[in-house]
């Protein structure tokens, strides 16, 4: 049992929270945050099984940081997406309302 | 620098001009069309040692960019489609009334769809692509979410799911073989649990992206709402990246680890993927859901005839078969998508009972469509007919009569829905508003479904082009 294990069982822990959250949580907010505690457990996993001995490996390192740059940027384009179907939302309910679409209180 | 390089860096180029040009970003596709048909043409013809490290960084580190049959063909036909729906969506922009912008935003997911899609093609890196399977879904979903965006969402949920279920794959591999080199995996790779679960991984995760049956259920909504070049491009190229990944898993890297079994529980799915998607598409009663039903089931074959190239003594004839029905289906579903778009425009509503007299009012978008839809029936002679006839050998040859009943079925479930359309085009019915369609929007459909049909007499040519540097013809191929 070296560190390297338990960085990797603990993102396999991270990923099976994850994705049962994916599963349970019907938000697409909450989905989305979901679907990046999953990346979180998969990025430990790489980087934790990834480690030698007694240095670490930088193939590995490489491969997380470029996982974490791709991750970031799904997430922003998600979370716009989400913002743009809840304003689109807001716009249908308020035309359909009688009192012409004022916004609420 | 080596064209490979280019065939990435030009659209990825063009993606960058189009943000920075502004409104005149439609017409760069003139320049985009002839640079990267010049590339394609290039790479079906370049000696097949051409295999390239970018930077000159060697394994296992460096990424190596390999012309082999899978790459040039998938390479080329994406050009065909893109450069054909490209200058389609430039005379009739696909955009909502009275949303200008959304035209705008077409243009660099197109070029950001062609330069992943090219990367995907090309690579053998797992890792690398995993990069280029978020770079088609990123733009996958933005062009679907052009037409629907609870659709796109639901897509963009699930197609994240699948590549994070991949990336778990890679990092196993990683941890296990320290490379994520297709090529020295398949030199290392041994039948072990670690192995089987990261193989197991990757799997379910592109099976999700290349929507084999039951894991479409994201695909007709996002298809069938799009506007219509955005359900070609989707359709054509966006599905195929998964497909061709796990090419590389199952026949490349892990030959030794992947069993009959496995290769049947894949078949299997292909099988019920075509019987499925062809009775949904049946039911429709929306052209365009019809054509996006028709997805599903022609994803299908891709996966039958996994099984048929892994059982057949000398692959070569499966192998051309997949290969050949998966050019052909780029081809036609991609004039199928787009002549529907100009149906559609024409008509009086989204059902196929609004289609009434649109044979005589576009005589030449409706022959599209009927060209498009004797190659995805697999009537000879189109590509389509020779890809099945192909695969219809092997499973016969290999005993595989089950197999062999689903494919003449599909054909046949096939040939009713299309007809289905196509009848009611030839029916009576309300006149048609005229649409303001000019020449290049209606010829381009015409070029792609002309292209699937022409195909099916290159046979010979194809099936030498697919068989270059093919894992059962040299199993190990060396880096340079």
């Amino acid at each position: 049992m070296v560190t390297g294990h338990v960085y990797a069982l603990t993102g396999a822990v991270l990923t099976g929270l994850g994705l049962f959250a994916f599963i349970t949580l019907r938000h697409p907010l909450r989905q989305l945050l979901a679907i990046n505690v999953v990346g979180a457990g998969i990025f430990l996993i790489l980087g934790g099984l990834g480690r030698g001995p007694d240095a670490t490996d930088p193939f590995p390192q490489a491969l997380v940081i470029t996982g974490i740059v791709v991750a970031v940027a799904l997430t922003a384009f998600g979370a716009a997406m989400i913002v743009r179907l809840a304003e689109a939302r807001a716009a249908t309910k308020a035309a359909t309302r009688p009192d012409g679409g004022k916004p609420g209180p | 620098m080596s064209p490979l390089d280019l065939l990435v860096a030009v659209p990825l180029g063009f993606m960058l001009a189009t943000l920075l040009a502004g409104r005149a970003a439609r017409w760069l596709i003139l320049l985009a069309v002839p640079a990267m048909a010049g590339l394609a043409f290039w790479l079906v013809l370049v000696s097949p040692d051409a295999a390239y490290l970018i930077g000159h960084w060697d394994l296992p580190l460096g990424i190596l960019l390999r012309p082999d049959g899978v790459a040039r063909l998938m390479v080329a036909a994406t050009a065909l489609v893109i450069g054909a729906v490209g200058l389609h969506a430039l005379v009739d922009p696909p955009e909502k009334a009275g949303n200008a912008a959304q035209a705008e935003t077409f243009w660099p997911l197109i070029y950001l769809l062609w330069a992943g899609a090219n990367a995907g093609f090309l690579t053998t890196d797992l890792f690398n692509l995993y990069v280029t399977l978020e770079m088609v879904s990123l733009a996958a979903v933005a062009l679907a979410a052009m037409g629907s965006l609870e659709a796109a969402l639901r897509y963009f949920m699930i197609a994240l799911v699948g590549s994070l279920a991949y990336l778990l794959g890679v990092a196993l591999l990683v941890a296990r073989y320290n490379t994520v080199d297709v090529t020295l995996l398949s030199q290392v790779a041994q039948p072990d649990l670690a192995t089987m679960l990261a193989l197991g991984l990757m799997t379910a995760g592109l099976l999700i992206k290349a929507a084999l049956f039951p894991m479409h259920g994201w695909l007709p909504p996002a298809h069938a709402a799009a506007p219509a070049p955005a359900s070609a491009l989707l359709s054509a190229i966006a599905v195929k990246l998964g497909f061709v990944i796990l090419l590389r898993l199952w026949f490349e890297a892990f030959p030794a680890v992947t069993g009959q079994p496995a290769l049947h529980v894949l078949g299997g799915a292909g099988a019920l993927a075509v019987i499925y998607g062809s009775v949904q598409a049946m039911r429709q009663q929306r052209l365009k859901a019809l054509v996006a039903y028709s997805t599903v089931a022609q994803v299908g074959y891709l996966f039958l005839a996994f099984p048929l190239v892994a059982g057949a003594p000398d692959p070569s004839g499966a192998w051309a078969g997949m290969m050949m029905h998966a050019v052909a289906h780029m081809l036609a579903k991609a004039s199928m998508f787009l002549a529907a778009g100009l149906m559609l425009k024409a008509a009086a509503g989204h059902r196929i009972g609004d289609l009434g007299g649109l044979a005589q009012a576009m005589p030449m978008t409706v022959t599209s469509f009927g060209l498009a839809a004797v190659s995805l029936m697999g009537l000879p002679p189109s590509g389509g007919f020779t890809g099945k006839f192909l695969l219809l050998n092997a499973a016969i040859a290999q005993g595989a009569f089950l197999y062999a009943g689903v494919m003449i079925l599909g054909g046949l479930l096939a040939a009713v829905y299309f007809f289905r359309a196509l009848s009611a085009c030839f029916g009576a019915g309300p006149a048609p508003r005229e649409p303001a369609i000019r020449g290049v929007c209606t010829a381009a459909p015409l070029v792609l479904a002309g292209l699937a049909i022409v195909i099916g007499f290159a046979g010979s040519a194809l099936d030498t082009l697919s068989a270059i540097a093919a894992p059962w013809a040299a199993p190990g191929v060396a880096a340079p």
